[in-house]
């Protein structure tokens, strides 16, 4: 209980004291849009440390709100002349604001929603804040503090950088994604799915090749990149070849466990019916393998990404994600190496994101789906 | 119940498990021979790979050849396109054993450059992870608002970002160790708190309620109960931890050119066409990784044996 | 009711199995002599270990035997499997997750190659058969454990098997629905006029079910006597109070204690 009557408090003195010190720079807080609409919000924020009332949730949603204004204001402050020379009373306003949206974000977590929709609502409503938050506070910092461009870019200037080269970075995309890494991908998983099958077929093969499969999954394999460099070029399908061999082995394991899922009332089932090899697998031990094929392709998903991107490093023509990062980073342009990290990020967890979307739909009868239903 | 079935497992073949038989049941026979079914097609991919280079050689040379000569030369070729096993392993064991610890040309040099700043990474990172982890599972609001994003950075190509931190963080005078020991922290410290969340969450609500029975304090039920629960969970985050560390400190050895480590290695070979020293790094870095990933095993063995698991 | 004319559905002679394991060979049976007419409810009791559940697996043709002869519908078990001469239902339903009620139940029909309008239907009517109207688009985990289980008994029946083998199919479940269930299953028996084979560790369930009582001991696995019920085909739940019923009960606990050494 100390907790949440704390913050409030924090919020209502941190605001309140911060009036005292100079905004910094020519920012003041008696002129200016942006000071009065701060000055403005102190009354409410001390209102608020008071207010006793009400729902976790509508108390959790005032407070992210007015936290969201306040960073509106803090943000115009820096337009106003604090940039770079924030003052002490930027920073105890901006802690002031910390503590309130913190609280928000507790209360809406802590709050106990009937409806099942709203619910959901607040499931994707709080990490959306807290990514925003995050994309937030590092902007006040880097402009706050003027941070240099060169060691660390705010998101604005990012953003701006993705808008500008937008050309580039769809080239760049299509080149790394497009081709080595949807291309290895395919390959890599598809070979590894048939060879899992013929090793299933044969114990013997089964029982060397799972744990060497295991250990070769712990190797650095990203390693072998220059080595495909050498042997199939520098354009894309030495980058797939990296791809191919990083996923192979996360695939081959798990869908060899996944085959051997299925228990002994199951198979004797099918015994009893006098199933065929083919009948049982196609009914019986792929259905069950489900589960471990997915797990594999969403690491693969991950992995491919990374292959593709590492090869890259190790030498390719003039475009590429992993070619562009490591020669801006050589020539200090690092908004342009964030805008190529965000486009990997959002790729990434895309791919990722549509493979869990084909599992859902094909393994709904999952317990670990079951539950959220 | 589980009847009579459960208890008497048939064996299918010989009538009483000999030493022999239980060498080809068990594991280690079919590793060996998948071992050496794998040995034996490098060679012949050496052979493969290296020949079209070989004829040339020979047509130059104008010599009669045979397919002795072609498969003696192309296993011992300068550059070859694929070295032979028996060549990294000379030239592992030159730049091992025979060149002195402390020089850039030993292995040893280099391989320690790259495992300082893997395990000094790892143990930050798991730390790290830990301590997310638990806060985590005790505080609703990081639940609720970090654990998505926990989940979704795994979905991220987060290797893309190790030459920037290189460089950042070489432009502020950071070079050398801290760098590529950031990267690991990064790397292994995800796999980590994923794998602690779920183990400090195992615990099932009976073994919970039993610690309510007692009224034990949140303290007591996470020494008591949470903690112990989530140490197996620990061990396998840690394996995959340890080896996505490695992986970590390598590639951050490759954006400044770095001048030692194993990635510098691989680097170098890259550039100068040498695939012996590739392939020797290559394996050195494979077998540091099946080290680790061992060391943490039997560190967990030994932890659970303590703690009486069943092994 | 004998179809094909045979009139023994399972024909045991001097049969024994014994398996190897590391500690030595354990002799799961040892002499077994049964003999089970078309039409017969035969239920296998005895302690754990007694061999009950190998001999059933032996005439699913699910374990080879070492020793004797075996005959299922005049056959030996392999054939008969192939032939698909019967219904397996095991200790748990062993329903896949990823198909519905319907579809679980159409499973074996599906394997044997029928079309797709006589496997809904066949699936419906043993469905229905089973008191699972309306179920038939529900998963398993939307069933109650007793409900899975008669979903099991549909789909061991659907293909219309001679044979009907069941091996302790309510053990899992709690007494009441277990009565339930055994009511149900006497009325299918009735109904079907198939031959059952039936392996259970309570006695009261032995006794209310079968014409025919193997009673089974352990170490090695053999059957100390075989009982015929005088009890009629129709069998109320209270038939349970009767004295001919604890007449037969009483006869099965002397059998089990002969046979049994309570060493353990």
């Amino acid at each position: 209980m100390t907790a949440g009557r704390l913050l409030p408090l924090l919020a209502g003195l941190f605001t309140l004291v911060a009036l005292a010190f100079s905004p910094g720079g020519e920012a003041r807080w008696f002129d200016g849009g942006a000071g009065s609409l701060l000055l403005a919000l102190v009354p409410v924020f001390l209102l608020l440390a008071f207010w006793q009332r009400g729902s976790k949730a509508w108390r959790g949603l005032v407070y992210v709100i007015v936290g969201g204004i306040a960073v509106f204001g803090l943000l115009n402050l820096l337009q106003a002349g604090a940039a770079g020379a924030a003052g002490l009373g930027f920073w105890l306003y901006g802690l002031g604001v910390w503590a309130a949206v913190w609280h928000g974000v507790d209360c809406l977590s802590k709050a106990e929603i009937a409806s099942a929709g709203w619910r959901r609502g607040r499931d994707l409503l709080v990490p959306t804040l807290f990514g925003i938050w995050l994309l937030v506070v590092w902007e006040l910092l880097c402009r706050g503090f003027g941070i240099p461009q060169v060691l660390l870019p705010a998101p604005s200037v990012i953003g701006e950088r993705i808008g500008n080269s937008s050309a580039m970075l769809w080239a760049d995309f299509q080149q790394t994604f497009l081709k080595a890494v949807l291309v290895g991908y395919a390959i890599g998983c598809g070979s590894a799915f048939l060879t899992a099958i013929l090793v299933d077929r044969v114990p013997f093969l089964r029982r060397g090749l799972l744990p060497m499969g295991n250990v070769i999954s712990a190797l650095p394999i990203v390693g072998t990149a220059p080595i495909m460099v050498m042997w199939f070029g520098f354009d894309w399908p030495s980058k797939a070849a990296v791809v191919v061999i990083m996923t192979f082995f996360p695939m081959l394991v798990n869908t060899v466990m996944g085959l051997s899922a299925s228990g002994h009332l199951e198979r004797d089932l099918m015994r009893s019916y006098a199933a065929g090899y083919w009948q049982t697998l196609i009914k019986l031990r792929l259905p069950m393998a489900l589960p471990f094929i997915f797990n594999a392709l969403k690491i693969n998903s991950t992995l491919a990404l990374i292959g593709a991107i590492v090869a890259e490093f190790f030498g390719t023509p003039i475009v590429g994600m992993g070619f562009r990062i490591s020669t801006e980073v050589g020539r200090m342009n690092l908004d342009t190496v964030w805008a190529e990290i965000a486009v990997a990020a959002v790729a990434g967890s895309a791919f990722y994101g549509l493979v869990a979307l084909i599992e859902r739909g094909l393994t709904s009868w999952h317990p670990s789906y079951r539950q959220r239903s | 119940m589980t009847s009579e079935v459960a208890r008497i497992e048939p064996l299918p073949a010989a009538a009483r498990p000999g030493l022999l038989s239980a060498f080809w049941q068990g594991r280690t026979g079919p590793v060996l021979v998948v071992a050496l079914a794998m040995v034996a097609l490098w060679y012949a991919g050496a052979v493969w790979l290296n020949s079209p280079w070989q004829y040339d050689v020979f047509q130059r040379q104008d010599v009669e050849w045979t397919t002795t000569d072609l498969v003696r030369e192309t296993l011992n070729q300068d550059r070859p396109v694929l070295p032979a096993p028996h060549q990294v392993l000379a030239e592992m064991q030159k730049t091992i054993l025979e060149v002195a610890p402390d020089s850039r040309r030993s292995l040893i040099y280099h391989s320690w450059v790259t495992l300082s700043s893997t395990l000094l990474g790892f143990a930050i990172g798991s730390l790290l992870g830990i301590l997310l982890a638990v806060g985590i599972v005790y505080v609703k609001a990081l639940e609720k608002s970090l654990m998505p994003w926990v989940i979704a950075s795994q979905t991220i190509p987060i290797l893309a970002i190790a030459p920037m931190v290189v460089v950042v963080l070489g432009s502020i005078g950071l070079r050398g160790l801290i760098p590529k020991a950031v990267i690991s922290t990064y790397l292994s410290f995800f796999p980590v708190t994923i794998g602690m969340v779920k183990g400090l969450r195992s615990p099932d609500p009976l073994q919970l309620d039993l610690m309510r029975t007692y009224s034990a304090s949140r303290w007591q039920t996470f020494w008591k109960l949470r903690w112990p629960s989530s140490v197996p969970f620990l061990f396998t985050s840690l394996k995959v931890g340890i080896a996505i560390s490695l992986v970590g400190a390598i590639v951050g050895e490759l954006p400044t050119g770095a001048q030692a480590g194993l990635g510098a290695r691989l680097l170098a070979g890259s550039y100068y066409g040498q695939t012996v020293q590739i392939w020797s790094a290559l394996f050195t870095a494979a077998f540091i990784a099946a080290l680790l990933v061992a060391l943490v095993s039997l560190v967990e063995r030994l932890v659970l044996k303590r703690m009486g698991v069943k092994p | 009711m004998a179809r094909n004319g045979v009139e023994r559905a399972v024909d045991v002679r001097d049969l024994s199995l014994t398996f190897q394991t590391a500690d030595g060979p354990v002799y799961a049976l040892s002499q077994v002599n049964l003999e089970v007419k078309a039409g017969d409810f035969v239920s296998f009791i005895g302690p754990s270990g007694c061999g009950k559940t190998t001999l059933m697996r032996v005439i699913a043709d699910l374990e080879q035997p070492t020793g004797g002869n075996i005959t299922v519908n005049g056959v030996s078990p392999q054939e008969a499997r192939l032939a698909r001469a019967y219904g397996y239902v095991f200790q748990a339903p062993a329903l896949y997750p990823w198909r519905s009620i319907e579809r679980n139940v159409a499973l074996p029909l599906e394997i044997m190659g029928l079309g797709r309008e006589e496997r809904r239907e066949r699936a419906r009517k043993y469905l229905e058969l089973v008191n699972l109207t309306g179920f038939d688009k529900k998963y398993p985990w939307q069933l109650s454990g007793g409900m899975q289980q008669r979903a099991s008994i549909a789909r061991a029946l659907c293909f219309d098997p001679d044979l009907l083998l069941m091996d302790e199919p309510f053990g899992a479940l709690d007494e009441i629905v277990r009565d339930h269930l055994n009511e149900q299953l006497l009325q299918l028996w009735d109904k079907t006029g198939k031959t059952v084979v039936f392996v259970t560790h309570s006695i009261p369930e032995a006794v209310f079910l079968s014409t025919h009582i193997v009673v089974m001991s352990p170490r090695p696995g053999r059957i100390i006597d075989i009982i015929e019920s005088p009890l009629p085909r129709e069998r109320p739940l209270d038939i349970r109070e009767s004295p001919e019923f604890l007449e037969v009960a009483q006869r099965v606990r002397e059998g089990l204690r002969a046979g049994h050494s309570y060493d353990e």
